[in-house]
């Protein structure tokens, strides 16, 4: 079993920070791809959070789609189009819908919890699917957002998002590690490995099961404000299945040695995407399933196993 | 481990760029469906159509307006890519990354509307080839300059199809309809039950069915239409979904009973020709296929395309081979050395051939193509599917005229439609 030890975070946030500024210099092509990739590794972070209380959340789309409906709906419907108001509503609403679902929840584990968690999101996708206002499975576009009032030209638009995108993500990074290192944070390892000497030891699991989706659930809405704002349209899709199924697998191919591994994971699956694509438009899901076989069978502890393999070396 | 992945990362992309610099050839990149459900009526017919036609125009075999190599004389270069992949990445990939001179694809409204604001941002001549919202025009780019379509609009079908059950007597006192539950579904059947209303038939709607898009099974749904015991069936279902519902609703005696129309049933013509009923009321979306005019470029098109394909060529199919010769006469309008920007001011209200006919680019400032649409009854005639019973309505009679949205028109009584 892997231990986790969350003292050196600070340093593996810096080199993120580091590499977000560096991104600057990519070609707009990589760097759109890095800054939808931050948006989902966010929600892939949420999914490692609870899988460190044993928890596989089959269904974090959800909160994933309420947070990109919430900033479509208010941009395009209701005319608000101010990032600083669109950002923060995105990670309420989830909050919101996280802590009412949490009640009901975190009275449930394993399998149970995987079943219930799937079967939420799909009745939002099933509601999304009939509401011809919102433009059903075509979805709606987004707006172009101001932020602080101003709106950026068209040609420096994407710098500008790219930008509050990478800050926001290292920011959330943070916190979360910060949060892991408190003891409300350790005692989710102590979910997983015995739930009833825990509450021996007077803590009550359920309520550390309700923190940690609550907590998942704002930082998958901030991925899917993120993202509504980068690409500009928001469609059902965000929360069907196969994309949660993508955020656990993206949860095991990081491994979750450190809050800035999904990131980074969530990446590096992109980019064998495209490239898998551009090398064989009519095989890349084979290509992709080759990639994470490969990693399952070589890697199990994920990649960030790479890192610390080497450090104890 | 990091620093690693990152440097990779960055090497790959500057290299890639490099290899943009050379411009000899020119590069198209197509978006079609090549996994999912969609890739066999759609992505394959699509693909197989581009890849004839870049062939061929390299080869200088196509009949005339389109004897010249390739386009502007440069070889034309495909850079395929899977539209069931995320289309805001891949596209900009195609114009970021592979530096295609333009871009002729996309099927998927869903993938059209997240397309259609990029194709401006990014200022490429882009072409859609079959995706159907009249949004894209209406609301998402209300003043294109690099975005066309060469299809037309999904309005067409469905105010197509109102007019052809009227003209061909059809009883029209109990209207059912079985669409899929999403968009197109959607759409469609809000556009024809407003265009019954429009036509002023007084019918009685006595059931709308709404499965999942794929779902494949529908004895329920079969079941609901045989008891309300509809005389009209409306039906806009496409690919695996039209073949089991045919499958299945034929043996239980739907086609007996009531008159069925399927607006996309051509595209059912090579798959399952002996399980479709005759005298079934189909369509192919426009003039294309077994309702395409008799020109030299169609009988060229459907001739080669099934010698080298095996198959006849389906709507899909002929609508990417309007998109692709669109795109070449506009950069040749435009003359040589063009760029996107040229050949999208060029491409603006231009009028050109394609094996449909030709086509006009009228609406939405020039950029939105409209067209005809045939419907018939489907009939076997020595074992070859073909139509009877075929009326085609003119472009001006089916859509909206350009400075009117569909739902509007289709309310206001079609105001100044211009049917014979």
């Amino acid at each position: 079993m892997m231990k986790t030890d969350f003292r050196r975070e600070p340093v593996y946030i810096a080199v993120l920070a580091v590499l977000l500024v560096l991104a600057f210099f990519l070609p707009g092509w990589l760097r759109f791809l890095l800054q939808t990739a931050l948006g989902g590794g966010l929600v892939a972070l949420g999914v490692v959070l609870q899988m460190r209380a044993g928890l596989v959340n089959f269904g974090q789309g959800l909160y994933y789609c309420i947070g990109g409906y919430t900033v479509g709906m208010l941009a395009a419907k209701a005319g608000i189009t101010e990032a600083a108001i669109l950002l923060p509503a995105a990670v309420i609403a989830a909050l919101v819908i996280g802590a009412v679902l949490a009640l009901l929840l975190s009275r449930y584990r394993e399998i149970f919890y995987a079943m219930l968690s799937l079967a939420v999101s799909m009745i939002l996708y099933g509601l999304l699917v009939k509401a011809a206002w919102l433009g059903s499975t075509d979805g709606f576009n987004v707006p172009p957002v101001s932020y602080f009032g101003w709106l950026p030209d068209r040609g420096v638009r994407p710098d500008i998002a790219y930008g509050v995108t990478a800050v926001l993500t290292v920011l959330a990074c943070f916190l979360v590690a910060r949060y892991l290192r408190s003891g409300a944070g350790m005692l989710c390892e102590a979910v997983a490995e015995n739930e009833i000497r825990l509450e021996y030891l007077g803590a009550s699991p359920r309520r550390i099961v309700s923190i940690t989706i609550v907590i998942a659930a704002g930082l998958s809405g901030l991925g899917g404000g993120i993202l509504a704002i980068s690409t500009g349209h928001v469609d059902p899709s965000m929360t069907n299945w196969t994309t949660s199924g993508g955020f656990v697998f993206v949860a095991l191919l990081a491994g979750r040695g450190s809050t800035i591994a999904p990131i980074l994971g969530f990446f590096l699956l992109e980019l064998v995407r495209t490239y898998a694509l551009d090398f064989a438009p009519n095989a890349w899901q084979m290509i992709l399933g080759a990639v994470m076989l490969a990693v399952i069978l070589l890697l199990p502890d994920g990649l960030w196993s790479l890192v610390q393999r080497r450090r104890k070396t | 481990m990091k620093t690693c992945v990152f440097a990779l990362t960055l090497g790959t992309a500057l290299a890639s760029s490099g290899a943009v610099m050379a411009q000899d050839s020119f590069k198209i990149g197509v978006p079609v469906f090549l996994s999912g459900a969609a890739a066999g009526p759609f992505g394959e017919p699509e693909k197989q159509a581009a890849e004839l036609l870049f062939d061929a125009l390299n080869a200088g075999e196509v009949p005339g307006p389109y004897n010249t190599v390739g386009i502007n004389g440069r070889t034309i270069e495909a850079r395929f890519t899977d539209e069931a992949s995320d289309a805001a990445v891949e596209y900009r990939n195609l114009v970021e990354r592979d530096g295609v001179d333009a871009v002729i694809g996309y099927t998927s409204s869903g993938n059209c509307k997240t397309v259609a604001p990029l194709a401006e941002e990014l200022e490429t001549f882009t072409v859609f080839v079959d995706c159907g919202t009249p949004q894209i025009f209406e609301e998402v780019v209300t003043d294109p300059k690099f975005l066309f379509r060469t299809g037309p609009t999904a309005t067409s079908d469905a105010v197509g199809a109102a007019r052809y059950l009227v003209d061909s007597g059809a009883d029209l006192s109990r209207v059912a309809g079985i669409n899929q539950n999403y968009a197109w579904g959607q759409d469609n059947w809000r556009d024809f039950t407003a265009s019954l209303k429009a036509l002023d038939t007084g019918s009685e709607i006595v059931s709308e069915q709404f499965p999942q898009l794929g779902a494949g099974q529908y004895g329920a749904e079969v079941s609901a239409l045989l008891t309300s015991s509809p005389t009209v069936v409306f039906n806009s279902f496409w690919g695996g979904d039209l073949e089991a519902f045919v499958l299945q609703s034929a043996p239980r005696g739907l086609f007996a009973r009531s008159t069925v129309l399927m607006t996309c049933g051509e595209a059912l013509f090579p798959t399952i020709t002996k399980d479709v009923p005759e005298g079934a009321i189909v369509s192919a979306r426009g003039p294309f296929s077994v309702f395409a005019p008799e020109n030299e470029l169609s009988t060229w098109f459907s001739a080669a395309y099934e010698e080298r394909f095996g198959t006849m060529a389906t709507y899909p199919a002929w609508k990417m081979a309007q998109a692709i010769l669109g795109a070449k006469a506009a950069f040749e309008k435009a003359g040589e050395g063009a760029t996107g920007a040229d050949a999208a001011a060029a491409f603006a209200g231009m009028e050109f051939e394609a094996p449909s006919g030709t086509v006009k680019m009228a609406n939405a400032n020039g950029h939105q193509a409209i067209q005809g649409i045939g419907f018939g009854t489907y009939a076997l005639v020595d074992g070859e599917p073909t139509v009877e019973n075929v009326k085609f309505y003119e472009a001006e009679c089916t859509s909206p005229p350009a400075d009117m949205t569909a739902a509007a028109w289709i309310e206001a009584g079609f105001e100044g439609a211009i049917c014979d």
